[in-house]
C-alpha cells in the first residue's frame, strides 16, 4: 500500500487539482459568455463606420456618436446650409455636424426607458406582492379545492402566453387597455403569478409554523406575525421571485409588439426600430442594449446574496 | 399565575378524535406534567389551552375566566416549543423582548427587563448574538426567556427539553424546575419522557389516544396505576400482569391463578367479568426458594445498584427487580414469592383497577 496518502483532506472533498480544473473550465465559460456583451458594450463607444468594419476593429478611437444618435432625432442637411450655419457649440452637436446632420429634437428612447421601469418593476411588484400573499394562504389555511387551485394556478403557465394574444388584444381595445402602464402592468403580472405563487409557497412553506404561533401566544396579530416574522424569513424566496418576475417583464417583447404603440411602449420593440441612416444605426443601438441591461444587472447584483441561497433553497436544511 | 381547568374538553380532526373528553384541573402554581406516547392527545392538549387550536366541544378555564374561544393573542399565556421558535432574523436580545414589543412598552424598559431576564438564565454574555450560533442548552434558555418576560399567568411547554442532548437536559430539567419555584408560576409541561415527568412534576396526567387516564403524583402514579396502560407506560421495567382465569369478589383476599392462591388486598367491589390480570411492580416480587410460583431464570440485566431478573413461570413472564446481591443465572430454577400488599387487580374489559384496601 501506497504510505504518501494526504490525510488530512477528507476523500470526499475534491484535490487542489481538480479544483484548479474546476476552475479552469468556469473561466472558459464565463469568457465565453462575456463575449456579446463585450461587443455590444465596446459597439456602443464606436463610431457608425468602426461598428460595421469588417474584420471587427478590437482597437478603435471611442466615440460617443452612439450616445448622440440614440438621444437625438438628427435631419440631413446641404453643405451650403451647414456653412450657413455658426459653428456647433456643443460637443454633441460637432459630432452630429460631422456627418453632416442638425438635431432636430430629443430621441424617444428615454421616454422608452422609462416605460420600461415603470411596466417592469410595477408589475414585478405587484406580482409578488400579490404571489406572497396567495402563497402564505396557501401555505398556511385550510382552502377547499386548495390543490385544484394551485393546479389552475400552474395550469395558467402550460400555454405559451402568447396563444392568448389575439383575445387579449380585442379584450384590451374593448377595455381602453391598448397602449397603456396599466394594461401593460396587469399583463405582466397575470403572466408571473403563477410563477411567483408556486416558487413563494415552497419558500413559506419551509418556514416553520411554530415561528407565527410563538408569535400569536405572544400577543401578536396574525397580521403582524406576517409582517414581523414571515416577511423576513421570506425574504430570501421574495428575492429570488422577483429576479425571474422582472428578467420576464423586462425582456418581454411579443405582447409589448402586439399591444404598445406610443405611450407605453417598452425597450424591446422600440430597440429594433432605432434606424440610421443607410442600414441600421448599430452604435446607436449598442448603446441602447447596454442602457437596457443595465436596471436588471443592478437589480440582480443587489438582491445576489438573497438570489444565491434562493436558488438552492430546500437543498440544506438550516 | 392562574388555574387552569378543563372541562369534557374534546377534539376532533375530521374523523379522527384527537382528545376525548379531558377534564383536568391544574392549580395555581403546579408544575404539571402532560406524559403520553406519542399520538395520545398531550400536545393538542396543550395547544388548546394555548388557543392554537380550538376544541370542538368542552370549555377551558384560565383564572376564571373562560377562555375556549378567545385568540392565543389574548391569553396572556407563554409556550415554548420543542424547536424553541427562535427567530433567526433577530438577535439574543431581540428574541427575548419581541412579547413586550407589542404592548408598547418603552424601548428602555424593554432593555431594563432584557437584562433582568437574561441575568436569571446567565445569558448576559450573549446578548448580541444571532441565535443560529447558540448550542442548544442556551437556545432553550433564550426560548425560556422570552416565555418568561412577559410574566404570563401560565408556561406552556411542549416537550422543550427533546431538542437537547442527554446531558443537558438533565441540566436544563434542574434549571426548569428552579425556575418554576422561582417565578412561581402555573406550568404545563407536555412530554413523553416518564424520567422527566417523575423527576419534575408536582402532578403527572397521563394520556392515551386522547383520554385523561389518571392525574395524580408521581408517587400515586407510580404505586397506585388506575389502569393498565399507566402501569405499563410509567416504571422500566413495566408493572407486571398476570392473566386470572376467576372473577374477584367484593371482600376477596386471595386470588387463585393457575391452581396459586395469591393473597392481596381486600377487594372492595366485584369484578366486570370473570377474567382479570394481576399487576404488580417487579420490586414487589421477592426471590426465595420458598416461594410457592417456581420458574426457571430467562434473562439478567446488571443495571448497577440492583438487577432486572426475567423469570418464565406458569403464570407467565416476569420481570423482578432485585437487589445485586441474588445471584440469579439464566436457566437457575428459582422460587418467587408476591409482597401482598401492592398486588392490584384490573378488570379485563375497560383494563380499570378494581376498588380495593390498597387502591381507594
Amino acid at each position: 500500500m501506497s504510505t504518501n496518502i494526504d490525510t488530512s483532506r477528507s476523500p470526499l472533498e475534491a484535490t487542489a487539482f481538480s479544483k484548479r480544473i474546476a476552475a479552469f473550465i468556469v473561466i472558459i465559460y464565463a469568457a465565453i459568455a462575456i463575449i456579446p456583451m463585450l461587443l455590444i458594450v465596446t459597439t456602443a463607444f464606436k463610431s457608425t463606420t468602426d461598428a460595421i468594419t469588417y474584420p471587427p476593429k478590437i482597437l478603435f478611437k471611442p466615440s460617443l456618436e452612439g450616445v448622440v444618435n440614440l438621444s437625438t432625432q438628427r435631419t440631413r442637411q446641404s453643405k451650403e446650409y451647414l456653412k450657413s450655419l455658426p459653428p456647433p457649440r456643443t460637443w454633441y452637436e460637432k459630432i452630429v455636424r460631422k456627418r453632416q446632420m442638425v438635431i432636430a429634437g430629443p430621441s424617444r428612447f428615454f421616454q422608452r426607458f422609462v416605460n420600461s421601469l415603470v411596466i417592469g418593476f410595477g408589475s414585478t411588484f405587484f406580482s409578488v406582492f400579490l404571489g406572497t400573499l396567495a402563497a402564505y394562504a396557501f401555505s398556511r389555511f385550510k382552502i377547499p379545492l386548495k390543490d385544484d387551485l394551485l393546479f389552475f394556478i400552474l395550469s395558467t403557465r402550460m400555454f405559451p402566453p402568447i396563444a392568448a394574444a389575439v383575445p387579449i388584444f380585442l379584450m384590451y381595445r374593448k377595455l381602453g387597455l391598448n397602449d397603456t402602464h396599466l394594461g401593460m402592468i396587469v399583463l405582466y403580472t397575470v403572466v408571473n403569478l403563477s410563477l411567483s405563487v408556486w416558487l413563494l409557497k415552497g419558500f413559506i412553506d419551509e418556514i416553520p409554523k411554530e415561528y407565527e404561533e410563538a408569535a400569536l401566544v405572544d400577543g401578536y396579530s396574525r397580521l403582524s406575525a406576517f409582517f414581523k416574522i414571515i416577511l423576513p424569513q421570506a425574504a430570501t424566496g421574495i428575492a429570488a421571485t422577483a429576479i425571474f418576475c422582472l428578467i420576464f417583464s423586462w425582456n418581454e417583447y411579443a405582447f409589448a409588439i402586439l399591444l404598445t404603440f406610443r405611450e407605453a411602449q417598452t425597450l424591446p420593440p422600440f430597440i429594433p426600430t432605432i434606424i440610421g441612416e443607410g442600414g441600421l444605426d448599430w452604435p446607436a443601438i449598442a448603446t441602447a442594449t447596454s442602457i437596457f441591461m443595465l436596471p436588471v444587472i443592478v437589480f440582480t447584483i443587489i438582491l445576489r446574496k438573497h438570489l444565491l441561497r434562493g436558488i438552492t433553497f430546500g437543498a440544506v436544511r438550516k | 399565575m392562574a388555574e387552569i381547568v378543563i372541562k369534557n374538553l374534546n377534539k376532533m380532526f375530521g374523523d379522527f378524535t384527537a382528545v376525548n373528553n379531558s377534564n383536568l384541573t391544574i392549580k395555581d402554581g403546579e408544575f404539571f406534567v402532560l406524559l403520553g406516547p406519542s399520538g395520545c392527545g398531550k400536545t393538542t392538549t396543550l395547544r388548546m389551552i394555548a388557543g392554537l387550536e380550538l376544541p370542538t366541544r368542552g370549555t377551558i378555564k384560565l383564572a376564571n375566566n373562560d377562555v375556549t374561544f378567545l385568540r392565543a393573542s389574548q391569553r396572556d399565556i407563554a409556550f415554548v416549543f420543542q424547536l424553541f421558535a427562535l427567530y433567526p432574523h433577530m438577535n439574543v436580545s431581540k428574541n427575548i423582548g419581541f412579547p413586550l414589543k407589542i404592548q408598547g412598552i418603552p424601548k428602555s424598559e424593554i432593555k431594563v427587563r432584557v437584562l433582568e431576564v437574561a441575568k436569571m438564565l446567565h445569558l448576559e454574555h450573549l446578548l448580541d448574538l444571532k441565535v443560529s450560533g447558540l448550542s442548544g442548552g442556551d437556545r432553550q434558555r433564550v426560548a425560556l426567556g422570552r416565555a418568561i418576560i412577559r410574566r404570563p399567568k401560565a408556561f406552556l411547554m411542549d416537550e422543550p427539553l427533546g431538542a437537547l442532548d442527554a446531558e443537558f437536559r438533565e441540566l436544563m430539567c434542574f434549571e426548569l424546575r428552579k425556575l418554576h419555584n422561582d417565578i412561581d408560576g402555573t406550568t404545563v409541561y407536555v412530554t413523553h419522557d416518564q424520567v422527566e415527568a417523575m423527576a419534575m412534576g408536582d402532578r403527572i396526567g397521563i394520556m392515551n389516544k386522547g383520554v385523561m387516564l389518571q392525574a395524580d403524583d408521581p408517587l400515586t402514579i407510580y404505586n397506585k396505576p388506575r389502569t393498565m396502560f399507566v402501569g405499563q407506560f410509567i416504571g422500566s421495567p413495566a408493572m407486571n400482569f398476570l392473566k386470572v382465569n376467576s372473577a374477584v369478589k367484593k371482600g376477596d383476599q386471595t386470588i387463585k391463578i393457575n391452581g396459586s392462591i395469591i393473597e392481596m388486598p381486600q377487594a372492595f367491589e366485584d369484578s366486570n367479568t370473570d377474567k382479570n390480570f394481576l399487576g404488580i411492580r417487579p420490586e414487589n416480587i421477592e426471590i426465595t426458594d420458598a416461594g410457592d410460583i417456581k420458574g426457571k431464570v430467562f434473562g439478567v440485566e446488571y443495571l448497577g445498584a440492583y438487577r432486572i431478573v426475567t423469570v418464565d413461570t406458569e403464570l407467565g413472564r416476569l420481570k423482578v427487580r432485585t437487589s445485586s446481591d441474588v445471584h440469579s443465572k439464566i436457566n437457575d430454577n428459582i422460587g418467587l414469592n408476591f409482597l401482598p400488599g401492592n398486588i392490584i387487580i384490573y378488570n379485563s374489559d375497560d383494563e380499570s383497577a378494581i376498588k380495593s384496601e390498597f387502591m381507594n
